[in-house]
């Protein structure tokens, strides 16, 4: 098994999009500007903190603080662990803005170690991605997203339309698959979605695809029969690639709060989930919630949705993602 | 549902268990888990804050009751303000008649608009409702033929659009075709949008604009975390929107962001989702969401069995201090609040018999907000002015309370004469039931000339000058009330 970075800003790329790409900004403008709403509230909050001269770390300033943090999402835990480091060493001396800005960087960048990575690829035959997650969370989305970065980099993709229960899930995927020029293995509504993913893998095995990405219907963590099926088309695809799928991305909306916990228990559990791709990050949601998720439960964010368009997926880099949140904090 | 936030309650109050009686320091470090809970619930920061503060400014006065221990007490009030904070609710969609209703869905992407479209459809086609579904997403790919399946499997009809490019434009057809087609109400199923996108909000209020519905509900996902509170603020102040819609509720999130999105638009949630199907709409019940949130079985019956006591207690404790003419401001405000315990105050006066023209008169007083300037007033005070407020309440204290309620000193003033009087009249109503002593207390605020049941409201003018700020609330304030009264308006 080889590793392979399919990360490649809209910006760079050179083939023609569905809409000219070089008229919009670039992915990573975007992704800063996605994150930089984040950044403005934590800075707001942060920098109106600081601008007070001569503030101590006292009470007062350590409740504010962790006001502005829980308001990130992270949770009152990792709140508060910030918030107990700040006033441990810093407590009753004179803020130093600087030293409170590393002090929260650092934490939240040893939170996140660890929790970047790239998509695995198979070695031999087609790679299958397998992608999970809650209703409305943007499975179906993010999947057009990472079909146009891999038909982008000359990869020839077949989508397995496993959601057979939602009213036009099946249309919705079909229209995005047109468009993106990937083939599709659909069936009826109501039809075994375990069913279609053992078509659509068999579908990229004897047509030498190279991707083979299958949706899932939503379902909720606590809905264990759903669950349970998610087991069966992991094991219907692993009959058929037995070292597949090899990706199985849960996609957590950036609105959730902490029940996004419950979400990567739940379907780490029953789905083997690889990965994390955190959908909807343009909006003013904070994602705060990948840092507690990351920590506990070792699952890796690779990439983060910046819209509804297909060009709208970036990478996920920790590093510049705690950055961006600090980036008024530390250059004011 | 809200098992998490039930376990995450349950065990916070249990650590207050047995540690005798609850004082104020000791509550105030269960508040604090309290905290920690609810803000894992996902309720927003501030609305925790405020809530806790509620909460502290009703347990911390009140004595502790000998037949309760601390933890009872503590879930009795955190359950009592869950609810204030969460109701009251009105599940009534008013329909204009003769005429379509039109209403309007609207929402951040995937929060489940489409589906909850459906199920008000299929509601509304039960109660008889001739319904028409709207197609006016755009946006998203395939979401015109998800409506349509949906209208199928239903038996609704449902108008698409024509060409692909104006949601205004097919909005307006939509209604249009209703009106032509003499439908009773027309349902817009509108694109996700995010708050901050000036753009597509702007387009939302376009739609207002042009179509005037009559009912406009935002559609949050119960999964949603701090951010509700930002988005239901930006939805609410392009929109004005009249209820929330509250889905997928049959997972186990705990739901905090029904708190946090009621206490910031102030309107109410109507409806939740529990499920996929067309069928899995429920009304909104505050007491039973506060319920589930303290846990179902065990703690809920512990609560009532706590309140219940309490109220025994209590009424008893009040019986033999009316006879024994200890009556106090503390007393008074505990009465008040056990009687809106029983349900909004309009409707518990409406239940006495003889009472029902006092509820016609209350129709538009926003009692709840008059009392609770009266429970302002009566925190600010020190112990010995509740007890002995004629006597000792000078002009300096006065304005010392008026500050700490943030009320003129006159309504101070009013308040302390009122209550002279009726301490006396309180007396005359030891022994008598709490239906029977509420008319008592009706009687008592008609003869002292204030026909609403009001105590201590600021009198017409203040002799204080609004601030260009205020009057701008102000004016939108009524036109967003004379808005509402056209579109509540029957045909
Ligand atoms: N703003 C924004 N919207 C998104 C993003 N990803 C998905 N959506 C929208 O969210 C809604 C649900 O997405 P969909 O992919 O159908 O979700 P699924 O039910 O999980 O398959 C749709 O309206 C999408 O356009 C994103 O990164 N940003
Ligand atoms: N479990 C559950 N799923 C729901 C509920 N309401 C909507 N959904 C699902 O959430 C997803 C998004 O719903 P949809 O109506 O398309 O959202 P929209 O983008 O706001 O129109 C779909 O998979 C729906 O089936 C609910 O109350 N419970
Ligand atoms: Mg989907
Ligand atoms: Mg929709």
């Amino acid at each position: 098994m080889a590793l392979f970075r399919f990360g490649k800003s809209a910006s760079e790329s050179s083939s023609e999009g569905e809409q000219p790409v070089a008229a919009k900004p670039g992915v990573f403008d975007r992704l800063r500007a996605g994150l930089s709403k984040t950044a403005q509230v934590l800075n707001t909050d942060v920098r109106d903190l600081l601008k007070q001269e001569g503030r101590h770390v006292d009470t007062p300033f350590l409740e504010e603080l962790r006001g502005a943090l829980v308001r990130t999402d992270m949770g009152p835990s990792a709140a508060e662990a910030i918030v107990k480091d700040v006033g441990e060493r810093l407590r009753s001396r004179v803020v130093d803005p600087e030293v409170v800005v590393e002090s929260i960087r650092r934490t939240l960048s040893e939170k996140l170690a660890g929790t970047t990575g790239d998509l695995v690829q198979s070695s031999s035959g087609p790679t299958v991605i397998l992608v999970t997650g809650v209703n409305g969370s943007g499975k179906t989305t993010s999947i057009a997203k990472l079909t146009r970065r891999f038909t982008e980099a000359g990869l020839r993709v077949v989508l397995g339309a496993g959601d057979t229960f939602r009213a036009a899930a099946v249309e919705q995927l079909s229209m995005w698959a047109g468009r993106l020029g990937a083939d599709i293995v659909r069936g009826d509504p109501g039809s075994d979605p375990a069913s279609i993913a053992h078509r659509a893998v068999a579908q990229a095995v004897e047509g030498s695809f190279d991707i083979c990405i299958i949706d899932t219907a939503g379902r909720l963590q606590n809905q264990s029969n759903l669950m349970q099926e998610l087991g069966k088309i992991r094991r219907v695809i692993s009959k058929q690639i037995p070292d597949a799928p090899h990706e199985v991305l849960l996609v957590i909306d950036a609105t959730a709060g902490q029940n996004a916990l419950s979400q990567a228990e739940g379907f780490k559990e029953a789905a083997g989930c690889t990965g994390i791709v955190l959908a909807k990050l343009d909006g003013s949601a904070r994602g705060g919630v990948i840092v507690p998720v990351a920590e506990r439960f070792e699952l890796p964010v690779k990439f983060v949705g910046l819209g509804e368009s297909a060009d709208d997926l970036a990478t996920f880099d920790p590093e510049s993602f705690v950055d961006a949140m600090l980036e008024g904090v530390l250059r004011p | 549902m809200f098992d998490n936030l039930s376990n995450s309650l349950t065990s916070a109050i249990g650590t207050l268990r047995g540690r005798g009686k609850l004082s104020e320091s000791n509550m105030r470090e269960g508040l604090g888990e309290v905290r920690t809970a609810l803000l894992e619930a996902d309720v927003a920061y501030d609305v925790v804050e405020e809530f806790l503060d509620r909460v502290s400014a009703d347990a911390i006065g009140a004595k502790v009751l000998d037949a309760l221990d601390p933890a009872q007490q503590l879930i009795g009030v955190v359950h009592r303000e869950l609810v204030n904070l969460m109701g009251p609710v009105d599940h009534e969609i008013p329909f204009r008649s003769g005429d379509t209703t039109i209403l309007m869905l609207c929402g951040l992407q995937g929060s489940g608009k489409t589906t909850t479209c459906g199920k008000i459809a299929r509601r509304l086609q039960e109660q008889g409702k001739g319904v028409m579904l709207v197609a006016a997403d755009l946006q998203r790919p395939a979401a015109i033929e998800q409506l349509s399946v949906l209208g199928e499997q239903i038996g609704i009809p449902v108008h698409t659009p024509q060409d692909h490019s104006d949601p205004v434009a097919v909005c307006k057809a939509g209604v249009k075709k209703a009106k032509k087609d003499g439908i009773d109400v027309v349902i817009l199923d509108t694109a996700g949008r995010l708050s901050i996108d000036e753009e597509l909000m702007a387009e939302l209020s376009r739609i207002d604009r042009t179509v005037s519905p009559d009912q406009v509900f935002l559609v949050v996902d119960a999964m949603t975390g701090q951010d509700a509170v930002s988005s239901a603020k930006a939805f609410n102040e392009a929109l004005e929107i009249d209820g929330v819609i509250m889905t997928k509720l049959d997972g186990d999130a705990r739901g905090g962001a029904a708190l946090s999105v009621k206490s910031v638009t102030g309107v109410p949630i109507k409806f939740m989702g529990t499920g996929e199907g067309v069928d899995a709409l429920e009304e909104f019940h505050p007491d039973r969401l506060a319920g589930r949130i303290l846990g179902m079985g065990d703690v809920v019956s512990l609560v009532e069995e706590a309140q219940r006591k309490f109220d025994q207690d209590e009424m008893q404790r009040q019986e033999e201090r009316l006879k024994s003419g200890e009556f106090t401001l503390e007393d008074f405000k505990k009465m008040m609040l056990q009687t809106r315990r029983l349900g909004p105050l309009g409707k518990v006066m409406g239940m006495i018999p003889g009472m029902g023209g006092m509820q016609e008169t209350l129709a538009g007083a926003d009692l709840e907000k008059d009392i609770n300037r009266l429970f302002g007033i009566i925190d600010s005070m020190t112990p010995e002015e509740r007890r002995n407020p004629s006597r000792i309440v000078d002009q300096t204290r006065r304005r010392r309370i008026a500050a700490g309620a943030g009320v003129q000193p006159q309504e101070v003033n009013d308040l302390v004469k009122q209550f002279d009087g009726m301490a006396s009249m309180m007396k005359g109503m030891a022994g008598l039931g709490m239906k029977d002593r509420m008319r008592e207390v009706q009687k008592m605020q008609s003869a002292m000339g204030d026909p609403s049941g009001r105590l201590g409201r600021p009198k017409g003018d203040t002799g204080k000058r609004l601030t260009a700020e205020q009057r701008r609330k102000l004016k939108k304030q009524r036109e967003k009330e004379a808005r509402r009264r056209k579109r509540g308006a029957r045909g």
